[in-house]
């Protein structure tokens, strides 16, 4: 019984620490831009890259309003572009064990990057690389979805925005 | 005592739930034990492999989004090795409009590179999602669609396969137990010629996996009817009407001959699709057209 207690207490001092401290967040998408409110038709107020570090101040739904560790830009994202990984972008041996044991730590331009494309390439001369890289050039801007929204009259009924 | 009973039956479940684990681990306890013996891998390497093999056991969840990004990229280009691209701006355009407008609503919305549509030149009946987002739809799929709503149905279910990362879970365990293994040996340095080939290898694997699933298996109806669920609600997000997915499925279902070398391959029959929709459509109200939207779609849809 009084193991159970013991475990109950640490267990709630784990929840209470868990509680307090600032969750502390990485940029997992090659770019994020951070806007104004909490939708992707919200006005970018910055942009971000891949690993950069942010503390989380506010949840709303699949939102996060998020302020960088490093400078003072604030403004919200989406949390499928946030990981709880550090991502390091440049590795020494520790990080990699650190990696390979915890799982906490995503090492950048690891494992299938585009040094292993490179050589699928010389080995698949039928892939169309040049074709993949025509579609990936067409982006949409936060205006133009607006726009095409509204000429189409397509009016959203709420939801994850 | 309940709580008591309720911690025991936690533990055993945990218990239950690492077995499956447990043999994968002693194979490579037993191999880089073996290596250490004969000098090939040092003890730290042999620790941190050993680490990795356990982490890999949960094979595609360990796949990064910088990862899943690359894959995509070389699943999208054997694809487009096989079936051209349409040289077609306006529809493209409109496509990509459209479809990174509702990714922005799926559950899902940023993913490494981003979403990205393209339209295939053949007259068969087929969409492909390569992992991370970049989405093929063929001409002959495009003219099953009547309306901007019917198009927003085939790429909000694209969106769906994508978001639910069902390209990666076809990728074969075994490729991913020898890269993540190869990475561990690597550790943070650049990788040897040998380890390169290697890990290239299990590359090649895995992009092999997820086609021949797009192109000959196909998925399942469980993943199929997911994708579908996921089509209906990001449609519901963005403001177009689910019930155009059903129309979609009809159309389909006349236009696709019995042999059918895309869809009707590699998917449920689109009655059967119907079917498992019909009870997240209750409630949804009739296709009403509306002009302004029907005038453009038919204009970018014009050389489709």
């Amino acid at each position: 019984m009084k193991q159970i207690a013991i475990m109950m207490t640490l267990l709630l001092a784990m929840v209470a620490s868990a509680t307090a401290k600032p969750v502390s967040m990485s940029l997992q998408v090659r770019k994020g831009d951070l806007r104004s409110s909490p939708s992707f038709l919200g006005t970018i107020v910055g942009s971000a890259a891949y690993g950069d570090r942010f503390t989380v101040a506010e949840e709303r739904g699949a939102w996060r309003r998020v302020t960088a560790a490093e400078g003072a830009l604030t403004g919200w994202l989406h949390s499928s572009a946030l990981t709880k990984k550090k991502i390091k972008l440049k590795a020494g041996e520790a990080d990699a064990d650190v990696a390979a044991s915890s799982g906490e730590l995503a090492l950048a331009g690891k494992g299938f990057n585009a040094e292993v494309e490179e050589k699928f390439k010389e080995q698949n001369e039928d892939a169309n690389f040049a074709a993949v890289d025509l579609i990936e050039a067409i982006r949409i801007t936060t205006r133009q979805m607006q726009k095409f929204l509204k000429a189409g009259h397509v009016i959203s009924k709420g939801g994850a925005e | 005592m309940k709580r008591l009973l309720l911690t025991t039956s936690l533990v055993t479940g945990l218990a239950l739930a690492l077995v499956g684990c447990k043999t994968f681990d002693i194979v490579t306890k037993v191999t880089t034990s073996v290596g250490v013996a004969t000098g090939k891998i040092s003890s730290s390497e042999a620790r941190s492999i050993n680490r990795t093999a356990s982490a890999a056991g949960k094979a595609f969840e360990q796949i990064t989004p910088e990862q899943e990004y690359y894959i995509g990229r070389s699943v999208a280009a054997s694809l487009l090795g096989q079936y051209k691209a349409a040289d077609l701006k306006a529809a493209n355009q409109y496509l990509n409009l459209l479809g990174q407008t509702l990714a922005t609503q799926s559950d899902k919305p940023e993913t490494f590179g981003g979403y990205h549509f393209a339209i295939m030149d053949s007259d068969e009946i087929n969409a492909f999602a390569a992992p991370g987002g970049l989405i093929l739809i063929s001409r002959g799929l495009l003219r099953c669609c009547q309306s901007e709503d019917a198009v927003a149905a085939v790429l909000a279910h694209e969106i769906g396969h994508v978001q639910a990362e069902h390209g990666l879970r076809a990728i074969k365990k075994s490729r991913l137990t020898s890269a993540f293994t190869i990475l561990a040996a690597e550790g943070a340095k650049n990788l040897g010629g040998e380890q390169l080939a290697q890990l290239t290898t299990a590359f090649e694997g895995t992009i092999t996996d997820i086609t021949g699933t797009l192109i000959n298996s196909g998925y399942s109806r469980t993943l199929e009817s997911e994708a579908d669920a996921a089509a209906i609600t990001i449609m519901q997000r963005t403001g177009y009407n689910p019930r155009a997915l059903e129309a979609m499925l009809e159309q389909m279902h006349t236009r696709m001959p019995a042999d059918d070398k895309g869809f009707g391959k590699t998917h449920p029959d689109p009655q059967d699709r119907i079917k498992d929709i019909a009870l997240l459509l209750e409630g949804e109200g009739a296709i009403e057209e509306q002009a302004a939207r029907q005038k453009r779609f038919e204009k970018a849809m014009k050389g489709v």
